[in-house]
C-alpha cells in the first residue's frame, strides 16, 4: 500500500519534471526598485505576450538590491532608480528606461494644498511639527519616511538637500505601505513615487507646481529621479530584447500610460 | 523499515535528532560570527547605549531600539498574561472536559493565523481606532502591544492549561473536604501549585513577543526613538534587523547581525528561565 504510493508520487514527480523541460523558455530575471516593480511586470507581461519564448520574472527589494543581484548576477537585470548610482555600479552598464517624480503627498482631508521646498526640508527635519505652520489646520504633523538605503528615500533626500530625519518619523518599508499609512492618517505627509498617486492620498504642489507628468518633463517639477536597468557588461540576447522593448515607442507609451516619464 | 535492524534505527534517528540542533548551533554560530566583531571594534557601551541610529553616518546606537522591544514585550505580557491565564484557569477548572475539547483547539488556531493578518488587522482597525480615541499616529507601543499580546495567547493557555491539569487531583479533593468552594480551592491550592508551570508559560509567550517581527514592522511605526508614551512610534530590534536587512552593506549589515546577537542572548536568557521554572516543579514533586 504504501509502496504503491510511493511509486505513484515518483512517477508524478517525474510526469512533472519532464513537462519542464518540454518548453525550453529563456529567463530574464529582473529584480530591484519597488517603484518600478509594478511597472516593470506590466511592461514584463506585454513583452511575454508578444515573444513567448522568453520569459521575465520582476522580483522587488529595492534598488540597493538591484545593485547587488545584477552585481552577483542572480538576476540579469537589476533596476535602479537613484539620482546617483554607487561607486560598485560603476562597472554595470546603466541604460536609462524612464524618469519617475517623487510626489510629496498628503491625506486627502488635509487643507493645505502647496508647500515650498524649504517647508518640506523643515517638516522632514521636524523644525515644522505642525499643519498651522504652513497654512493648515492646527494639527500635530505625522511624518512617513522610508528606511535608510531606499531609492526613493535617497533620491529625496539628495534633492531637497540638507535633510536629518526627525527621530519621531514613521517608517515604512515600501511606496505601497507608505501611501497605505497617509491614506490612514489625517495628519500624514510621505513622499512616494508619482506612477503610484491615487484618489486616497493627495500629492501638493512643490514651489507651487503640480507633480503630473507634463510638468516633470518640461523640467519644473524638482523631484525627479531616473530609473536606470543595470546589467553586467552590454546587454545581449533575451536581455537585449527585454530592454530594447522597454525602451521601443510602445514600451515608452505604457510608461507613460502608467503614470512614469518616457526617457524618449 | 526491518532491515535496518533495532541499532541502525537508533542511530538514524540520532542523526536527524542531531542535524535538528547543529541547525540551531550552527545558526547562532553564524551569527555571532558575523556581529560580535562588530560589537567589540564599536564598542559593547557605545552600541548597547547609545540612541544614534544613522547607518548613513556610521551611527549604530540600538539602546532606542532595546528600549523599545521592552515596552512593546511587557505592554503585550500586561494584555497577554492575565487573559491567557484567566482563560486556562477557567478552561481546566470551570468547563466541561467536553467543552473544553472544543474551545481549546479553537484557541489553537489562533497560532496558526500567519503573522501578517495580525499586522494587518493591526494596521486597518486597531491604529486608525486608537489614532481617532486616543491621539498619536497610531501606528504606535500601544498597537503593537495589542496585537502582540492577542499572538502570544496560544502560547501562554496552553502552557498553562498542560500544567494546570497536570496538578493531582487529590490536592483539589482535599481542599474541597475541608470545607473550601470551587473558587477558593482553585486560587489558594490549584493555581499555586501550578505556579511554576504558568510562570513558565508567560516567560515562553514573552519569548514569543519579543521575537515577533512581521506584524510589529507593521503596526509599531518604526520610528527610531525613545518612546515617551505609550502612543508613540518604535522600532524594536526585530524589526530594525528586517527593516534595513535589504539594503544594508558593510559596517551596516554587522550592526544589523550585531542586533541579532543581541536579540539572541535575551531568547536565550528568557528560555532557560523558562527551563529553570519548569526545572524547579519537577524537583518539588
Amino acid at each position: 500500500m504504501n509502496r504503491r504510493y510511493l511509486i505513484g508520487m515518483s512517477l508524478m514527480t517525474a510526469v512533472l519534471m519532464l513537462a519542464g523541460c518540454g518548453q525550453k523558455r529563456e529567463a530574464v530575471i529582473m529584480a530591484g526598485s519597488t517603484a518600478f516593480q509594478p511597472f516593470a511586470e506590466k511592461l514584463a507581461d506585454q513583452f511575454m505576450v508578444q515573444n513567448p519564448g522568453i520569459n521575465v520574472t520582476v522580483q522587488g527589494g529595492g534598488s540597493a538590491v538591484g545593485i547587488q543581484s545584477a552585481l552577483s548576477r542572480t538576476a540579469q537585470i537589476g533596476m535602479a532608480d537613484l539620482l546617483q548610482l554607487p561607486e560598485e555600479a560603476k562597472n554595470l552598464t546603466a541604460t536609462e528606461v524612464a524618469r519617475d517624480g517623487i510626489a510629496i503627498v498628503v491625506n486627502p482631508g488635509n487643507k493645505v494644498e502647496g508647500l515650498t521646498v524649504q517647508q518640506v526640508r523643515e517638516i522632514f527635519n521636524g523644525v515644522i511639527n505642525n499643519w498651522k505652520q504652513v497654512g493648515g489646520d492646527d494639527r500635530p504633523i505625522t511624518v512617513v519616511s522610508r528606511e535608510a538605503g531606499s531609492g526613493t528615500r535617497t533620491s529625496f533626500e539628495q534633492i531637497v538637500g540638507d535633510i536629518s530625519l526627525a527621530r519621531e518619523a514613521l517608517i515604512q518599508d515600501s511606496n505601497g505601505t507608505i501611501r497605505e499609512t497617509v491614506a490612514n492618517d489625517a495628519n500624514a505627509i510621505g513622499y512616494l513615487s508619482h506612477g503610484l498617486i491615487n484618489e486616497k492620498i493627495k500629492p501638493v504642489k512643490l514651489d507651487g507646481v503640480e507633480c503630473t507628468t507634463e510638468e516633470v518633463v518640461c523640467g519644473k517639477y524638482l523631484l525627479v529621479r531616473p530609473v536606470f536597468l543595470l546589467t553586467q557588461g552590454q546587454p545581449e540576447g533575451a536581455v537585449k530584447q527585454v530592454i530594447d522593448y522597454m525602451l521601443s515607442a510602445e514600451g515608452q507609451e505604457t510608461i507613460k500610460n502608467s503614470g512614469l516619464i518616457p526617457v524618449k | 523499515m526491518k532491515f535496518l535492524g533495532e541499532k541502525g534505527v537508533r542511530r538514524v534517528l540520532a542523526g536527524i535528532a542531531f542535524s535538528a540542533i547543529s541547525a540551531l548551533l550552527l545558526i547562532a554560530l553564524f551569527i555571532i560570527k558575523e556581529g560580535l566583531p562588530f560589537i567589540i571594534s564599536y564598542g559593547p557601551i557605545k552600541f548597547l547605549l547609545s540612541s544614534d541610529w544613522q547607518p548613513q553616518a556610521g551611527k549604530f546606537g540600538i539602546w532606542p531600539m532595546i528600549v523599545a522591544s521592552v515596552w512593546v514585550t511587557l505592554g503585550a505580557m500586561l494584555v497577554g498574561a492575565p487573559l491567557g491565564v484567566a482563560c486556562a484557569v477557567f478552561l481546566t477548572e470551570f468547563v466541561p472536559r467536553r467543552v473544553m475539547g472544543v474551545i481549546k483547539p479553537t484557541i489553537e488556531l489562533l497560532a496558526g493565523i500567519p503573522s501578517v493578518v495580525y499586522g494587518f488587522m493591526g494596521v486597518m482597525v486597531l491604529a486608525p481606532l486608537i489614532r481617532s480615541q486616543l491621539g498619536g499616529p497610531g501606528l504606535s507601543v500601544l498597537a503593537g502591544a495589542v496585537i502582540l499580546g492577542v499572538m502570544i495567547l496560544p502560547t501562554i493557555i496552553s502552557i498553562s492549561i498542560d500544567s494546570i491539569q497536570s496538578v493531582p487531583n487529590s490536592y483539589r479533593e482535599g481542599s474541597l473536604a475541608l470545607g473550601a468552594t470551587h473558587w477558593q480551592t482553585t486560587y489558594m491550592v490549584t493555581v499555586p501549585a501550578a505556579k511554576s508551570g504558568i510562570i513558565a508559560a508567560i516567560i515562553l509567550g514573552m519569548g514569543r513577543a519579543i521575537g515577533e517581527t512581521m506584524a510589529v514592522i507593521m503596526v509599531a511605526g518604526n520610528a527610531v526613538k525613545i518612546p515617551i508614551s505609550a502612543l508613540d512610534s518604535v522600532r524594536t530590534l526585530t524589526a530594525n534587523i528586517a527593516l534595513e536587512m535589504g539594503y544594508a552593506t558593510g559596517q551596516h549589515r554587522q550592526a544589523l547581525f550585531a542586533t541579532g546577537v543581541v536579540l539572541l542572548v535575551i531568547i536565550m536568557i528568557l528560555n532557560s528561565l523558562a527551563g529553570m521554572s519548569i526545572r524547579k516543579k519537577a524537583g518539588k514533586r
